[in-house]
């Protein structure tokens, strides 16, 4: 476990580190960090979930939630200020998280898993069909601007979102770190470890599993904002148990130990995507799966369990 | 009264492939415990594989018979089992039978994306068709309307097939073995069943149900990327709806999903897409267990 002091030095170095590269970067790459930092923060949430012991195959219904409330208030509401549209993303989809978490929090296993899965592909049938909000094609967006800067180019466009992004993902991660090392973070690995040792101990299994999973529709509602104003364009595909599947894949390849790692898997997540639909486009599914197979196989507890793993024991050798 | 003999119908209709193919899911959920989210990838290499087997079959001589054609796609779907069957579960699939099932979920999940591909790469991303095989039964006219022979075949195809499944499994030596192995795998394995042969044979035979689904929906579709993501969840729906791991459950919930969809298709086309999630959703909801569950026992 880390000091807060050093969460925050760490933060601040990345920050630092992410906004010289947007400098060096060239612009594609820019554009692919911003969908991997939003594709991040929905898999964070799903991290959340995943730390107490539950698989959610329907992390797209939040996403895709979050692109259409941040979508829909910027063709409807004229808001174009990202900040804004993010925060509404992220809000809508919370609201969605409190409907259904009292629904979901008796789940576990395959149970919690296919009933999410049902949850966003009804979003999905739902959107579909609803022509006032673009039907099946969707609904192309307008081009954001940030605390009334409208940007003059297009490149400047990537750039701008691009600080925004990896300020936002920053604050993020450090939030998310300073709850998995808080009492309640903790209690999710309680949960994930036995639940009714933590039932026990006096406190709520079914509030833990509820409260993780509303923070992971905020986080999820948060990311779709982001793409949403990113990709400029929302459709139901967004709630299609596909892209859930790919929320799966980064939270799986990251693990549930390091916030860094989910970010990491992201980018790596898009990394795969951008180069395999280049040089082998009809094969870019195979080597997502491969890799998880392989992360399963090899990394049970994820990239970030390289990384944890790796200061236990360090902490062992020094007791100190 | 004729909306709802066509309702009724369309409906059979649909719920007959749908059985066929979800309870495979079901039998390899029942023996293995995997939720097997690459079933849909054995319905489509199914379809394709007889889409092949039907090409050849009727671009050949004109003297053979045309309705071994049928048996042509049996064959067809029986070989993509054999193939796949075996080589899943032992050289991936029991690696990771010692994790958590929700583990297996992602391992089928990685095999979903692993076989979607394969399969565009195998055979393209151009549609396939295999219509001979369709016309084989002419038609049947119920009331005003013409209905395919062919779609009747197959309600009855999936009346064969739940029979012998159920006669397999209740009334003959082997299906009480895999009832031992689903009721207690450690307790059969003590009392000397071979365990590991009964997990390839039933993941065989769940292979070689949604083959055989895929391979008899053939002749009605185009045979196109795509088909598995649509169909796994049709059958995660039957499954849940029915009870994982129950036949009779896969039957009515077959015929629910089947009905549902029609009535849907017939009334109100908006709600096509959305009203088997509904259902699923609603029974999940309401019985998470399933309208017909086998009695889960919890060992501590």
């Amino acid at each position: 476990m880390r000091s807060r002091f050093m969460v925050l030095v760490l933060a601040g170095v990345t920050l630092a580190i992410l906004v010289a590269l947007g400098e060096v970067l060239p612009s594609w790459s820019i554009f692919l960090l911003v969908t991997a930092a939003a594709k991040g923060l929905a898999a964070l949430g799903l991290v959340l979930v995943v730390r107490s012991g539950l698989l959610s195959f329907g992390q797209g219904l939040f996403y895709c939630a979050g692109g259409y409330g941040a979508g829909l208030l910027m063709l409807w509401g004229g808001i174009t200020d990202m900040t804004l549209l993010v925060l509404a993303g992220g809000v809508v989809a919370l609201l969605f998280g409190l409907l259904t978490a009292p629904l979901l929090a008796s789940y576990r296993g395959i149970f919690f898993a296919t009933l999410t899965l049902a949850l966003s592909m009804l979003m999905h049938g739902a959107l579909t069909k609803a022509d006032f909000l673009g039907g099946s094609d969707g609904l192309n967006l307008h081009s954001p601007t940030l605390f009334g800067m409208r940007p003059a180019s297009a490149a400047e466009a990537v750039y701008m979102l691009y600080l925004f992004s990896s300020v936002l993902v920053v604050v993020v991660a450090v939030a998310c770190r300073l709850h998995f090392d808080s009492l309640r973070g903790l209690l999710s690995l309680a949960t994930r470890d036995n639940e009714i040792r933590v039932e026990y101990l006096g406190a709520s299994v079914s509030r833990v599993i509820s409260e993780n999973f509303i923070a992971a529709a905020f986080l999820g509602g948060v990311g779709g904002a982001l793409n949403a104003i990113a990709v400029g364009h929302i459709d139901p595909e967004l709630a299609f148990w596909t892209t859930s599947g790919e929320f799966v894949f980064v939270a799986i390849l990251s693990g549930y130990l390091s916030v860094g790692a989910v970010f990491a898997s992201s980018i790596l997540l898009e990394l795969i995507r951008s180069f395999s639909s280049q040089y082998f486009p009809n094969a870019w599914q195979m080597s997502l799966g491969i890799f998880m197979l392989a992360s399963i196989l090899f990394l049970p507890n994820g990239i970030g369990g390289l990384i944890v793993r790796r200061k236990e024991r360090d902490s062992e050798k020094d007791p100190a | 009264m004729e909306l709802v003999t066509t309702i009724l119908i369309d409906g059979l209709i649909d719920a007959s492939w749908i059985f066929i193919v979800a309870v495979g899911l079901t039998l390899i959920f029942g023996v293995l415990n995997i939720l097997n989210i690459a079933h849909g990838n054995f319905y489509a290499i199914g379809a394709y594989a007889a889409a092949n087997a039907v090409g050849i079959y009727y671009s050949g001589s004109e003297a053979y018979p045309p309705m071994l054609g049928l048996v042509a796609m049996t064959v067809a779907a029986l070989a993509v089992a054999v193939v796949l069957g075996p080589l899943l579960e032992r050289g991936l699939l029991r690696f990771f039978y010692h994790r958590d099932e929700i583990v297996l979920v992602l391992v089928t999940y990685a095999l979903f994306l692993i076989l979607e591909d394969a399969t565009k790469l195998i055979w393209g991303v151009n549609p396939y068709y295999a219509y001979e095989p369709y016309s084989l039964f002419g038609t049947v006219s119920i009331g005003k309307l013409d209905y395919v022979g062919y779609d009747f075949f197959l309600i009855g195809l999936a009346v064969v097939i739940g029979i012998l499944l159920w006669l397999g499994l209740n009334r003959t030596r082997s299906g009480k073995v895999v009832l031992a192995v689903i009721h207690d795998r450690e307790m059969s394995s003590a009392a000397g069943v071979n365990v590991t042969k009964i997990f390839v044979i039933s993941f065989t035979i769940g292979v070689f149900l949604a083959a055989l689904g895929g391979a008899f929906t053939a002749p009605k579709i185009s045979v196109q990327p795509g088909l598995a993501v649509m169909v796994v969840l049709f059958s995660f729906a039957v499954a849940v709806i029915g009870g994982l791991g129950s036949i009779e459950g896969a039957a009515i919930a077959s015929l629910i999903v089947g009905i549902a969809r029609a009535l849907a298709i017939h009334l109100a086309p908006w709600a096509e897409l959305f009203i088997v999630y509904l259902a699923m959703a609603l029974m999940l909801a309401v019985r998470p267990q399933g309208i017909f569950s086998p009695t889960a026992l919890r060992k501590i």
